[in-house]
């Protein structure tokens, strides 16, 4: 079974912010990590690969050269082959540019079913699954805390608000969302870490994937005016001082809180 | 292009309160010069357009649906008729699992301006502006949408005030679609959560644990001082996920929704989905290693400590 998970190399704002004119953050701010997320997508689809016994999981993201690592560590937990889209124009990229990317890759990739984390933890848009599905015209499911196969289909279980799970069975070719906690994500062996700098990882530029600069300016969903702080001030009342102290405050507003 | 269209979400038989919400920051873009407010409900009873017709709202659109429960697939494929038929300068609909699961690609595909979780939007010369959090809601990004005919904003439950249920005069108006045959995934069954040995929704007084506590064995300490100082314990998704604790203890947008007396919150970051379910408790109190967790944002008094060493010293004065 072909999978192709696209990945996202998260950027952690660490310490202060340091911002780089209106809209964008300083890189050296910026702790790059893979997204949560998709530690679950990438095992949901080596499982679906191994149950199968055959066919390969392309890890697939668009990204810097920040990217390489995350795409790396899916290869060392057991990814096939990775590719990594990219042109400085992507830069702050909004979902649906990201999603016009990806599909002209998945066109030409043909996968059975594409996974996707449900969100990233930085920009947390939770559109980019969705949105990539639309283009490539593939049913669909968001936010997956179960799949099964069934022949050419697929049994999902999808999470709704308060835990409830909806049981879906759909065709394929396919997109998911993937929830944290569906799976237990595997860890590389420090063997297979160093062996995954030999497995292909190619880098291609939109134009390559048949994408002209007009096009890319025109999937574009929004644009960065602005990046500020949130005010600060409406948030908690502080309270201060050695463990013991700021128990016994505690200890004093939970007795109040409880009485009232 | 003129006009707000409002996506009400419904379930039940019951229009969601997050509708309600969209229809009151619908009205108050369209008084700033985005135009009049049309309501669509997608599937569901006739009896929902009544629910939705509130001061304000000029028609209500209800589209029939083939199925009785909603699936993603008729959704996309009757908004994307009733955005290509109505060309509304802006479209409102939530930032939720259901809209989430089709929105996005209605966007993608008619090649809509868009943004999700937003929290704040405005509507002027330039068109609409909205406001959503960036970098794990370090910062708070502004967005514009150069070029775009119509423009979708998913806005997150809970940022706006809902629109009081006063009766309005809508005119209402059936709009029947081709959607047989649209659906793609089919309903096998519907599986409510187990019920769990405990209702949070109950308690007074709920000890939340998060990240911060990362194995059995603290997990356990924590557990038992909760029973000392007369607390329940409840948690955050990742606990959860790593099976530390059944899903009955879990606060949040994909567990229960909680507003107990206190809510104490031990290393819990506040994601926004924590955040939706406990942030009508009425004292919130935070305790988390990390300054910048968004948590000390809607906590009523915070403290930046060792979690455990806190817990530990409570149990003095608690129980």
């Amino acid at each position: 079974m072909n999978v192709l998970v696209p990945v996202r190399q998260v950027g952690r704002l660490e310490g202060d912010v340091v911002l780089e004119g209106a809209a964008s953050v300083a890189e050296s701010a910026l702790d790059w990590q893979l997204n949560e997320w998709d530690a679950f997508s990438l095992e949901a689809a080596m499982t679906l690969r191994d149950e199968a016994g055959a066919g390969e999981v392309v890890v697939a993201s668009v990204g810097g050269e920040q990217a390489e690592s995350g795409l790396l560590a899916c290869l060392a937990k057991g990814a096939d082959r990775g590719v990594r889209v990219w042109d400085p124009a992507l830069a702050g990229a909004d979902p649906l540019s990201i999603a016009t990317v990806l599909a002209a890759l998945a066109r030409r990739e043909a996968p059975e079913l594409i996974l996707c984390g449900v969100q990233s933890s930085d920009a947390a848009t939770g559109a980019t699954g969705v949105a990539l599905a639309g283009l490539l015209d593939l049913p669909h499911v968001a936010v997956v805390t179960g799949i099964a196969r069934e022949g050419e289909q697929l049994i999902v279980d999808r999470e709704l608000d308060g835990g409830t799970i909806e049981v879906l069975r759909l065709g394929m070719p396919a997109l998911l969302t993937v929830q944290t906690g569906m799976n237990e994500p595997r860890y590389a062996t420090l063997r297979a870490i160093k062996q995954a700098r030999a497995k292909p990882l190619q880098t291609l530029t939109p134009a390559e994937l048949g994408l002209t600069p007009a096009e890319l300016a025109q999937a574009a969903g929004s644009r960065m005016l602005r990046l500020t702080e949130p005010e600060r001030g409406e948030g908690a009342a502080m309270i201060e001082g050695e463990p013991g102290e700021i128990a016994a405050r505690i200890a004093q507003l939970v007795g109040e809180a409880l009485r009232a | 292009m003129s006009g707000v269209l409002v996506v009400a979400e419904h379930a039940q038989g019951a229009v969601r309160a997050s509708a309600m919400e969209l229809i009151a920051a619908a009205r108050a873009i369209g008084e700033q010069g985005a135009g009049p407010v049309t309501v669509a409900v997608i599937g569901g009873p006739e009896s929902l357009a009544d629910a939705v017709d509130v001061r304000g709202v000029q028609e209500v659109v209800a589209v029939p649906s083939p199925l009785e429960h909603f699936e993603a697939h008729i959704a996309q494929a009757a908004l994307q008729a009733i955005i290509a038929e109505r060309e509304p300068a802006v479209v409102l609909a939530g930032h939720t699992v259901e809209s989430l699961g089709f929105a996005p690609a209605v966007a993608a595909c008619l090649g809509l301006g868009f943004a999700s979780d937003v929290t704040g939007m405005s509507f002027g010369e330039q068109g609409v502006l909205a406001r959503r959090g960036a970098y794990g809601q370090r910062l708070i990004a502004e967005l514009d949408f150069p070029g775009k005919r119509t423009v979708m904003l998913l806005t997150r439950t809970g940022a706006f005030e809902a629109a009081a249920a006063e009766a309005g005069g809508a005119t209402r108006t059936r709009l029947e679609l081709q959607l047989g045959g649209t659906a793609r995934s089919e309903r096998v069954e519907l599986r409510e959560p187990p019920a769990g040995d405990v209702d949070i929704t109950k308690a007074d007084f709920l000890l939340s644990v998060g990240r911060g506590v990362e194995d059995a064995e603290r997990l356990a300490e924590l557990e038992q001082i909760a029973q000392r100082i007369g607390a329940t314990l409840s948690a955050s998704r990742p606990l959860i996920d790593a099976g530390l604790l059944s899903s009955a203890r879990q606060v949040g947008q994909s567990g229960r929704t909680v507003a107990p007396k206190v809510y104490l919150a031990l290393g819990i970051s506040g994601a926004v989905q924590h955040v939706a379910g406990m942030s009508k408790a009425r004292l919130i109190i935070a305790v988390n290693s990390d300054p910048q967790a968004p948590i000390f944002n809607v906590a009523h008094h915070g403290a930046v400590a060792d979690l455990f060493e806190v817990a530990a010293a409570l149990q003095a004065h608690l129980g």
